[in-house]
């Protein structure tokens, strides 16, 4: 039932009580895809944690660990909380009224909801891409250079080199590179997303967050991506939260299922952690009935 | 195997029937257009009135009428509403100096800040019960406590006109602050923006043209205002280019005087401040246009 029953990742793996240490994994359990580094370094540490909007609990009892330059992927029915726990990664409840975390969330080693921390600083190093493309109302180049000015660099030379390796790397480059002058708003929605990408790494951040960056996209747009966050895993870790099962099957390394409860407490919906486990392991043999139901769509 | 076409040899009607849901639609089309013929009827009837006697004036006297000083006699025929012009340029404008600032920087406060908290409630409350303040209230409260002490000067007209602004531009840039979406403000935020630059880089360029135009209707609308002035400008016919000393005066002001003379002279130089009062405002709203438009594009 809770998600305590069930260790949080494979089979064997402790999860190291010390934050940012590497741990070694045995090596007859890495059934990770080649392309994966072996270091197992944890990146987010939550445990126990909570989201309320006001009185209302949208999610408890989420207990996981997230790991380096792997992609994570959030699953799970409308309302079960994933985008409500990716938003607590880069503290973007700061900004809705009345949003409040609780419990352990551990980035390395620092606790993000400590009272001291900067949420401006939190998001230059964990960056978003969000569910509707969302590029400023400025030129292509403005808008991958938007973040490097709060990050202090100026220099005309930097800034142009800065953005056209991030182009490159969000694979939009060549599409662009006769137009930077000209409206984000004139690229296509898969471009545009792209750019979005490409804005968030420009400021070179350790953990991309993505909102289901795929959902107002078409199949060979969705494609385009998917092959990009592959490439893109190398350098940064991700976390995906999507509607699409098998975008989990294709791209992530691990999946975390989430579904909705009803709460005792306030006898209201409520979203919960149910299974985190290698893509593999979700996907070939759910350890949770509930997981099993989803996957093989006989529910949600 | 049947042939199709044999099952539509009746030829299908689709022409719209007669029924009691077209002629509703007849009749209110008809009211509509009525309505907008209603509207449009004064609004055009201003502008011929305005333009057919006040060109006469205005042409005869090119461009004398733009430059000459106000005839301190009345009776006398002749151009001369350059005092005026200069009057109403110098108040509207410190006047938009005054108002579009705070107004912009009132306003991100509300959107941005203050929200539902109770001291922006009050702010919001107090400049929607300023927007219905008689203008000749407003007048006489610059009036009492500025021109008794510091008499009359385009200054204490810019004042008075610069409150009433106020609200309206307060009004106008809330309104567009609040149409940018969040989505924006997001992306700014996620990239590692304090909320200061998300502010001045994002939400502000892009509410920018509707601010401009907000704005751009509370100048229009100050550069006719009369009751204000007349307690705070007064009444001068030769040219007064200091903002903050001696009596000056504004087209609206000369309209009012020169048009309540029992003089044809005087009235035909009233109806002559009318066309180019008209003429100033059409200006400012068409510059600003295009200074808005420019500003889109480039983004």
């Amino acid at each position: 039932m809770a998600v305590h029953d069930q260790p949080g990742i494979g089979p064997g793996i402790q999860p190291d009580p010390r934050p940012g240490i590497v741990i070694q994994p045995p090596p007859e359990i890495d059934d990770r895809p080649p392309g994966v580094g072996l270091d197992r370094t944890t990146v987010f540490d939550l445990e126990g944690l909570a989201v309320y909007y006001g009185e209302f609990r949208a999610v408890r009892d989420v207990t996981m660990q997230i790991f380096k330059n792997e992609i994570t992927a959030f699953i799970g029915p409308s309302g079960c909380g994933k985008t409500t726990v990716l938003r607590c990664f880069n503290r973007m409840h700061d900004v809705t009224p009345g949003a409040r975390v609780v419990g352990q969330l551990r980035y390395h080693t620092a606790e993000l909801y400590a009272p001291h921390v900067s949420a401006t600083e939190v998001r230059r190093r964990i960056g978003m891409v969000f569910q509707k493309p969302n590029p400023f109302p400025k030129s292509i180049y403005d808008n991958v250079a938007f973040g490097l000015r709060s990050k202090g660099i100026r220099g005309r030379s930097e800034v142009d080199a800065i953005v056209e390796r991030s182009l490159r790397s969000a694979a939009l480059w060549d599409e662009v590179k006769d137009r930077l002058r000209a409206s984000a708003l004139g690229l296509s929605g898969g471009q545009q997303q792209r750019l979005c990408i490409a804005r968030t790494i420009a400021v070179d951040p350790e953990v991309v967050l993505m909102d289901e960056p795929c959902s107002a996209l078409d199949p060979v747009a969705t494609a385009r991506i998917e092959e990009l966050m592959r490439e893109l895993r190398a350098a940064y870790t991700i976390v995906i939260v999507t509607h699409n099962m098998q975008q989990a099957g294709r791209v992530s390394d691990r999946t975390a299922f989430f579904t909705t409860e009803v709460d005792s407490k306030f006898a209201r919906r409520t979203g919960t952690l149910v299974e985190y486990d290698t893509t593999h392991n979700i996907f070939a043999k759910p350890r949770d009935q509930r997981t099993e139901r989803y996957i093989t769509g006989r529910f949600g | 195997m049947t042939d199709l076409t044999d099952t539509l040899a009746v030829p299908l009607d689709l022409r719209a029937k007669r029924t009691w849901r077209s002629v509703k639609s007849v009749i209110m089309t008809g009211l509509m257009t009525a309505a907008v013929i209603a509207v449009a009827v004064p609004l055009v009837a201003v502008v011929v009135a305005v333009v057919s006697r006040g060109a006469r004036v205005v042409v005869r006297g090119f461009p004398a009428f733009f430059i000459a000083e106000i005839p301190l006699v009345g009776r006398r025929p002749g151009p001369g509403m350059g005092p005026a012009i200069l009057g109403t340029l110098l108040s509207t404008g410190a006047a938009t100096l005054i108002a579009v600032p705070l107004g912009v920087l009132g306003a991100v406060y509300l959107n941005e800040y203050g929200g539902k908290r109770r001291f922006a409630r009050l702010v919001r409350f107090m400049s929607n019960v300023m927007t219905g303040v008689p203008s000749i209230v407003m007048g006489l409260f610059i009036y009492v406590t500025w021109t008794l002490r510091f008499g009359y000067s385009a200054f204490g007209g810019a004042l008075a006109l610069g409150c009433l602004m106020l609200p309206v531009v307060i009004g106008a840039s809330e309104q567009m602050l609040r149409l940018v979406p969040d989505h924006l403000r997001e992306a700014s935020y996620a990239v590692g923006s304090s909320k200061s630059r998300t502010i001045l880089a994002v939400v502000l360029p892009a509410a920018m043209p509707g601010i401009v135009s907000g704005s751009l209707l509370a100048v229009a609308r100050a550069a006719g205002e009369t009751a204000p002035l007349l307690f705070a400008v007064g009444a001068a016919s030769a040219y007064n280019p200091n903002l903050f000393r001696e009596a000056n005066t504004a087209l609206s002001i000369q309209i009012f005087s020169n048009a309540t003379s029992s003089f044809v002279a005087a009235q035909d130089r009233a109806w002559g401040a009318a066309l180019t009062l008209m003429l100033l405002t059409f200006i400012i709203t068409l510059a600003a246009r295009v200074v808005t438009a420019r500003f889109a594009r480039r983004r």
